[in-house]
C-alpha cells in the first residue's frame, strides 16, 4: 500500500451547525429614496457599528402591494453604507430569480421552517463569514487624569496613556490599562464582566475593583507589588495581582 | 497678541498673590505692557502687596457694573512704567463677577497689554473659575506638602476640562509648576516633599522653586514686590521664572542644602 492510499479517508473538513447574530434589513416599504435617508441617518449614529457590517436583506415584510426591488440596486445602497449583503430573505419568486442571477444565497421568510429548496433554486451559497461581534472601540486618553476627574468607557476598555492622580476615578465595562502610575481609584468590569481585567504601570491605587471585588490602598500596599507593574484579575471571587 | 496668564492653586495661602506681584511686576520690567487683576472679590489683598492700597479708588466690579471706566480703574505703578493693577472690591462677593463681564473687561485690557495677569482666588468656586476661564497659559503655585499637591492637581484638572480653551478644544492651557515655600534642609530631613516628587505626581513642566524666606514676608508687610528685593534668594529665584517663562532656559537654583560659607561666596561672586 502505498501512502495516498492511507490518508484517503482523513478527513479534510467537517460540517458544523453554528448559531450566528446577524443583521437582517427588514424592508417594509420600497421606496429607495426613503431608504437612503433613513439609513444615512442610522450610519451617522453608529459608524463603526456599520463598518463592513454583514447583512441580510429581509424582502419578506414587504406588502404585497409594494412593488419588487432590484435587488443589485438596493444592495448598492447598503454597500454605501458599509453594509455587505451575505443573503437575502424571500420567498417571492421574481426576487430568488434575481438572487440566483446574483449569486446570492436565498434564505426563507422568517416566520417559516427550513424548507427544501427546489433544485433550481440551490446555488451555490456564498460561503458565510462569521459575524463580527459587535465591537465597542476602546476609549483612550492622552492626557492625565486629574483628581476628581471620572472617566467611563461604557461598553468597552479604557486605555490611559498618562499619570492617573490620586482622587481620579477610571471606570470600565471592559479592561482598564494604564500605561503610567495608578494613583487613583480603578473599577474594571463595572457591569459584572468577571473576565475584566486592571493593566498598570505603578499600582499606588486607591482601590482596585473587579466586577465589584475590590481592594483599598490599605490593603494593596501591604503587597510587595505595590508600586510595581502588575495586572488585576478575578478568579474564585477573589483579587489576583500579579507582576507583570 | 496680549496673553492671559492666570496664577492659581486651589489652595489658600500657598502664596498666589504674591506670585502675581512678583511675576506680573518681573514681565513689566522686561518691558512688557502688564497688568495684575484680583480676581480675590471680597478679599483683595494685591493691592496691599503692590502697595498701592491708599489709590485704589474704583475696581473690578466697578467696571464690570459700567460704573467706572477701566482707564479710571487702572491703578499705574510707581516704580515700574509699564506695571498697573485693577484691584478686586473689597465690599462686594464673587457673585458680583460674571463670565460676560470678566470677558468683556479682559478683552479690553488685550487692547493695551502684552501681559494679563490673572491673580485667582483660592477654592475652585466661581472666582477661581472664572480667574481661570480665559487664560492662554497657567502658573500652578503649589508648597511641598501632600494637601497642597492634592488641591493643585484637582486645579490642573480643571484647567484641561472647564477652561475656555478646553471646551472649544482649541490647543490646551499652556501648564506652569512654581513650586514656593520650598525649604531643602527640611526635604532632607523627609519632613517635605521634594520637587522631584512634587514633579512626578503633577507630571507639569517646573517653572520655579522659590526658596522659604524671610525676604517674602518682609516684602509683603512693606507692599513691594518680592521680586524687587534682588538680594533675596526669594527674588532672585522669581526673576529666573519669569525668565523662564519667556522661554529662556535658566537653570534651577536654591534646591539643594548649602552651607552658609558657599553661600556668601556665591552671593559675592555675583556682585
Amino acid at each position: 500500500m502505498n501512502q495516498p492510499d492511507l490518508l484517503i479517508n482523513d478527513p479534510v473538513f467537517q460540517f458544523k451547525g453554528s448559531m450566528l447574530a446577524v443583521t437582517v434589513l427588514e424592508l417594509t416599504h420600497s421606496d429607495l429614496d426613503r431608504l437612503r435617508q433613513q439609513l444615512a441617518n442610522k450610519v451617522e449614529q453608529a459608524p463603526n457599528f456599520f463598518r463592513d457590517t454583514p447583512l441580510i436583506l429581509g424582502l419578506d415584510k414587504l406588502a404585497g402591494g409594494e412593488s419588487r426591488l432590484a435587488l443589485s440596486d438596493l444592495m448598492q445602497l447598503c454597500r454605501e453604507f458599509g453594509l455587505r449583503t451575505l443573503a437575502v430573505r424571500t420567498e417571492h419568486p421574481d426576487d430568488i430569480a434575481a438572487a440566483n442571477a446574483l449569486d446570492l444565497a436565498v434564505m426563507p421568510p422568517s416566520n417559516a421552517r427550513e424548507r427544501s429548496i427546489t433544485p433550481q433554486d440551490s446555488v451555490p451559497r456564498t460561503p458565510q463569514k462569521p459575524a463580527e461581534p459587535v465591537r465597542v472601540p476602546s476609549k483612550i486618553v492622552r492626557t492625565p487624569v486629574r483628581g476628581g476627574q471620572q472617566i467611563y468607557a461604557p461598553g468597552g476598555d479604557l486605555i490611559v496613556l498618562a499619570p492617573v492622580s490620586a482622587g481620579a476615578e477610571l471606570l470600565a465595562d471592559g479592561n482598564i490599562h494604564v500605561y503610567g502610575p495608578l494613583r487613583g481609584r480603578a473599577l474594571a468590569g463595572v457591569k459584572g464582566d468577571q473576565s475584566a481585567g486592571i493593566f498598570c504601570q505603578g499600582l499606588n491605587a486607591e482601590l482596585v475593583s473587579i466586577a465589584g471585588v475590590y481592594k483599598v490602598a490599605e490593603d494593596l500596599r501591604r503587597l510587595p507589588h505595590w508600586g510595581k507593574s502588575v495586572q488585576v484579575s478575578l478568579s474564585d471571587e477573589m483579587l489576583n495581582i500579579l507582576l507583570l | 497678541m496680549a496673553k492671559i496668564l492666570v496664577v492659581t492653586s486651589g489652595k489658600g495661602g500657598v502664596g498666589k498673590t504674591t506670585t502675581s506681584a512678583a511675576i506680573g511686576t518681573g514681565l513689566a520690567m522686561r518691558g512688557y505692557k502688564t497688568v495684575i487683576v484680583d480676581f480675590d472679590v471680597g478679599l483683595r489683598n494685591l493691592d496691599l502687596i503692590m502697595g498701592c492700597e491708599r489709590r485704589v479708588v474704583y475696581d473690578f466690579v466697578n467696571v464690570i457694573n459700567g460704573e467706572a471706566s477701566l482707564n479710571q480703574a487702572l491703578i499705574k505703578d510707581k516704580r515700574i512704567e509699564n506695571l498697573s493693577i485693577l484691584a478686586a472690591s473689597q465690599t462686594r462677593d464673587k457673585d458680583a463677577l460674571t463670565q460676560e463681564g470678566v470677558e468683556k473687561v479682559l478683552n479690553e485690557l488685550r487692547e493695551q497689554f502684552d501681559y494679563i495677569v490673572c491673580d485667582s482666588p483660592a477654592g475652585i468656586e466661581k472666582g477661581a473659575y472664572l480667574a481661570m476661564y480665559f487664560a492662554d497659559e497657567a502658573i500652578v503655585v503649589t508648597n511641598p506638602e501632600v494637601s497642597s499637591v492634592r488641591d493643585s492637581d484637582r486645579m490642573l484638572g480643571l484647567l484641561a476640562s472647564k477652561s475656555r480653551r478646553a471646551e472649544k478644544g482649541e490647543e490646551s492651557v499652556k501648564e506652569h509648576l512654581l513650586l514656593t515655600r520650598y525649604n531643602p534642609e527640611r526635604v532632607s530631613k523627609g519632613e517635605m516633599l521634594s520637587v522631584t516628587d512634587v514633579e512626578e505626581i503633577l507630571a507639569i513642566r517646573l517653572l520655579g522653586v522659590i526658596p522659604e524666606s524671610q525676604a517674602v514676608l518682609k516684602a509683603s508687610n512693606q507692599g513691594i514686590p518680592v521680586i524687587l528685593d534682588d538680594i533675596s534668594d526669594a527674588g532672585q529665584a522669581y526673576s529666573d521664572a519669569v525668565d523662564r517663562l519667556l522661554g529662556k532656559d535658566v537653570a534651577h537654583r536654591f534646591l539643594e542644602v548649602q552651607k552658609k560659607g558657599i553661600i556668601q561666596r556665591l552671593f559675592g561672586g555675583r556682585e
